[in-house]
């Protein structure tokens, strides 16, 4: 997932001075290389600590970020005449984009607190304990799908409708 | 063993079911009594609808039902604005037709042939009684306790402030639109405490049937932005605030931009832009927070605050550098005005002169509001005490929607729910303490005194509450009282001030019978039967829908003031010389002029008293031609009577207003009954205009324009000669015609 990756990068490099100190004791300030490894650890973390779904659903994100972004770069560059089509094209990738980051939050939630064993969990791992969603506070796997399928079926709705 | 069968109905889990049973009850007759207490006008009058706006929204109603969705989408209206026209399909709020032609179909397929006209007129009620029900599940987010809900439900049905825009007959968009208000903000809470996509995206829909109902929409569109901004600072980011949050922005800015009048505002107008800074910087958080999963260390609170401070800055110096460069469209006038008052008096004199939007005086909030409004600030501060995500939005609101309130009348209408809402958590809290509370045991009581003298004085925590039955029946007669005043005072303000369809007049005859005065119908029907189809008719913007609706003729201006010029070059013809003003009439081929004139009856909502906007508005673009000081006497006063201004004496509308009164009166008696002036003795003298029709209490006057002379002659100069011709024949019929022929 470059766009991640990339994104990553930029905001640890831009206040490079704070997380330096924090991550490795040294207090004295840290060049790009620091910054750079500092980027490296999280990734490291980021890939060992992350189930496969939620992985998929990551790399769902990163290609969108790339969508809306081929998007808006045309647009800038090769002017926006037909607006309604940009618009809904970028609208549409923004908003799959937000709707897929509100589904990995609902159900990494918990795969974030069972982290001490980061097995990759199947779709058969899913099944076994979507019991002990249900019983909890939260939303459950499927409903929290679900909720997705209609806010998604609802964007494009929009989005075919307003495209001309 | 009366008793004991009610601790059954009401202990248990029977208890429980009736308890359900009768709050669906009490639901219920609080909606049949917001329905009921709107159909004063009905009763009174006639299944009318009132006012001016509503009259277009009918007749687009009438034209969505006749000729279907598709066409009404396209719908150029040539009728309006001679010789502009509108592209109406394109510059109206759909939802509230679009709802009233879908009910008669619905009722259509189910075989109750209901005319649209009724549908129309009690659409407001039957919304209102739905809104009622809102702000029951709105109200029930807030409280845990039961009797808040049904309160808040109660209060929303009858008060006042809300009932100003939905009696029956008032279809307006604010008669749903205030369903839709509180539907989605009852929504919304539902998605932050759930924090599930499902919630957000019913937000979003809703937010999108709003958007086309109503321009308010962009109150919800600030709100729920500032609502979650609030909660950034507090340190209450969480998962569920985001999802919601951008669930509801994603969704509801595409629904927004379906709606062709709003189109690409959404991302263009400054007033939308702190939705999408929001959107942005929840973005960001969210981020941030995915981060700091992976960063250990304290000290990311300060890397996060440091981030949002530098993105903050960029977007606010990126959105001040693109409105000045003009990408993003600068506020709009109406939204200065809510900040300045004075704005829109100096600057644009057509928002000034809508009594609507003029600042509300503060007897206005008793009257409309009467104890609720006392009980508001209480209300607040027991969200305070609270003080969750939803009591939070509670307070937003309140703040936000009594600044505006205060500006703007019609604004009223925004700050009822909110005050229904704090309101009834005030009395619900206290009707809870003094009613529920049971004297404590007094064997516990005993003993808790016997632990406490062994520990310190001070330390003992006496036993506080209201046990004494003395106590509570005081507190709650009178909190009874209140509520039974409130009723009496929403029925009293309902049937006297809101239910009066302003169409048709009405007043007492001395023997305290009701006499009714249908002027204005009685002439819309005259242009209706003796005009050809296509006379234009000019009068001032305020009966421009009327004369669409009623008289069914095209007109030059109406209450869609999107053409200020053109409502100027109307001013201007109103309020100049008849030479001035002939030619403006014969170019924008005005066949009719109607002006309306209260004098006779004491109608004070007249042209006359309208007047010193017609030439506001017109000296705005025609500084030059036209003064507002050339209007007042010498002393700066606006007079109509012998002291009037030579440019008052000579302007059409004063011509127009007073052409042959005198002749209702006995010479040099003629009395002017709005201003309580005694007129000029002789009648003002019309050239180019003929009289027409003038209605039974004179309150509509109708002129007809007259051609081009034929002998090619000024006007004043052939009326002049027919006049002298007929001093020396009387027996000759008048008329430049039967002249011609000898």
């Amino acid at each position: 997932m470059p766009a991640k990756r990339h994104a990553a990068s930029t905001t640890s490099a831009s206040t490079a001075s704070t997380p330096a100190t924090l991550s490795s004791g040294p207090a004295t300030l840290k060049t790009n290389a620091s910054a750079a490894q500092i980027a490296q650890h999280v990734w490291q973390q980021y890939l060992t600590t992350t189930p496969q779904r939620t992985m998929l659903l990551d790399a769902f994100m990163a290609f969108l970020v790339l969508i809306g972004g081929l998007q808006f770069l045309y647009c800038v560059l090769a002017g926006n005449y037909p607006f309604n089509a940009f618009l809904s094209g970028f609208c549409a990738a923004v908003g799959q984009f937000v709707l897929t980051a509100s589904l990995r939050m609902q159900t990494s939630d918990d795969s974030r607190a069972v982290t001490s064993k980061p097995s990759s969990k199947g779709k058969n791992a899913r099944f076994a304990d979507e019991d002990v969603e249900e019983e909890g506070p939260g939303i459950s796997h499927e409903r929290a799908f679900a909720d997705y399928i209609f806010g998604s079926l609802i964007l494009h709705f929009f989005c075919i409708n307003f495209i001309n | 063993m009366a008793e004991s069968s009610i601790d059954v109905l009401l202990k248990g889990s029977s208890g429980r079911t009736t308890r359900g049973l009768l709050r669906i009850i009490i639901l219920l007759t609080i909606a049949a009594a917001a329905v009921a207490s709107r159909l004063f006008s009905v009763i009174r009058f006639e299944s009318i609808i009132h006012e001016f706006d509503p009259w277009f929204n009918f007749r687009a109603t009438k034209y969505l039902v006749e000729n279907g969705f598709y066409s009404f989408w396209d719908w150029f209206d040539d009728r309006t604005w001679h010789p502009l026209g509108r592209v109406t399909g394109g510059t109206l709020y759909p939802g509230l037709m679009v709802t009233s032609g879908v009910i008669y179909h619905i009722l259509r397929f189910l075989t109750i042939p209901v005319d649209i006209r009724n549908i129309c007129v009690l659409l407001a009620p039957a919304f209102s009684g739905l809104t009622a029900l809102a702000m029951y599940l709105l109200t029930c987010e807030m409280s845990s306790s039961p009797s808040a809900g049904l309160l808040a439900a109660a209060f929303m049905g009858i008060t006042p402030g809300y009932i100003s825009r939905s009696v029956a007959g008032s279809y307006d968009n604010e008669a749903i639109a205030i369903f839709l208000l509180v539907f989605t903000f009852f929504l919304w809470i539902k998605a932050v405490k759930n924090g599930s996509i499902m919630w957000g995206a019913l937000t979003a829909l809703f937010y999108g049937y709003m958007v086309s109902a109503w321009g308010g929409y962009v109150f919800i569109t600030n709100l729920i932005p500032l609502h979650v901004f609030v909660l950034i600072c507090m340190g209450r980011y969480s998962t569920r605030v985001y999802i919601s949050y951008t669930t509801w922005y994603a969704l509801g800015t595409l629904g927004s931009m379906q709606i062709p009048f709003v189109g690409f505002l959404p991302i263009r107008n400054s007033d939308h832009m702190s939705a999408l800074g929001v959107f942005g910087l929840i973005q960001l958080v969210a981020f941030a927070e995915f981060i700091r999963g992976y960063l250990p260390g304290k000290q990311f609170q300060k890397l996060l605050t440091s981030m949002v401070l530098l993105v903050f800055g960029l977007g606010f110096g990126g959105l001040v550098l693109l409105s000045i460069s003009g990408v993003i469209a600068p506020w709009s006038g109406r939204f200065y005005s809510l900040w300045d008052t004075g704005y829109a008096k100096i600057h644009i004199p057509i928002i000034a002169s809508v009594s609507e939007h003029q600042p509300t005086a503060w007897p206005a909030f008793f009257f409309d509001l009467n104890f609720l409004i006392w009980l508001f600030p209480a209300g607040v501060f027991i969200c305070f005490q609270k003080l969750k995500d939803e009591h939070v939005f509670v307070i937003i609101y309140a703040v936000l929607s009594s600044y505006f309130a205060g500006v703007m009348v019609r604004l009223m209408l925004t700050l009822t729910p909110i005050v229904c809402v704090a309101a009834a958590l005030a009395l619900s809290a206290i009707l809870d303490n003094f009613l529920v509370l049971s004297k404590p045991d007094p064997e516990a009581v005993a003993k808790a005194s016997a632990e406490d003298s062994k520990s310190f004085r001070s330390s003992r925590s006496p036993i506080v509450g209201i046990y004494s039955y003395f106590s509570k029946t005081v507190v709650t007669c009178s909190m009874s009282l209140y509520l039974l005043m409130f009723v009496a005072h929403c029925t009293w303000v309902t049937s006297n001030a809101y239910s009066s369809p302003s169409v048709v007049l009405a007043s007492k005859m001395p023997d305290g019978s009701q006499f009714i005065i249908d002027d204005y119908r009685e002439a819309y029907y005259w242009l209706r039967q003796n005009t050809p189809d296509n006379a234009k008719i000019m009068s001032w913007w305020d009966y421009g829908y009327q004369i669409g609706g009623m008289a069914d003729r095209p007109t030059l201006v109406d209450n869609n003031t999107w053409n200020n010029t053109h409502i100027a070059t109307v001013g201007k013809a109103m309020s100049s010389r008849e030479e001035v003003s002939y030619p403006i009439l014969r170019q924008h081929d005005v066949d009719y002029v109607l002006v309306v004139f209260g004098g006779l009856l004491g109608y004070s909502g007249d042209d006359l008293n309208k007047f010193l906007w017609m030439v506001r508005i017109a000296e705005g673009i025609w500084p030059d031609e036209i003064s507002e000081r050339d209007y007042f006497t010498a002393r700066g006063e606006y007079r109509v009577d012998e002291e009037a201004t030579p440019t008052m004496k000579n302007s059409l509308m004063y011509k127009m207003s007073y052409y042959n009164y005198n002749s209702l009166f006995p010479a040099g008696q003629a009395v002017d009954r709005v201003r309580g002036v005694k007129l000029p003795a002789e009648s003002p003298q019309l050239n180019t205009l003929e009289e027409a029709f003038t209605s039974e209490n004179w309150i509509i006057r109708i002129y007809k324009v007259k051609d081009l002379d034929n002998l090619g002659r000024d006007h004043s100069n052939a009326v002049a000669f027919d006049k002298g011709l007929k001093r020396k024949r009387a027996t000759k019929k008048k008329g430049p015609r039967v002249l011609r022929t000898e």
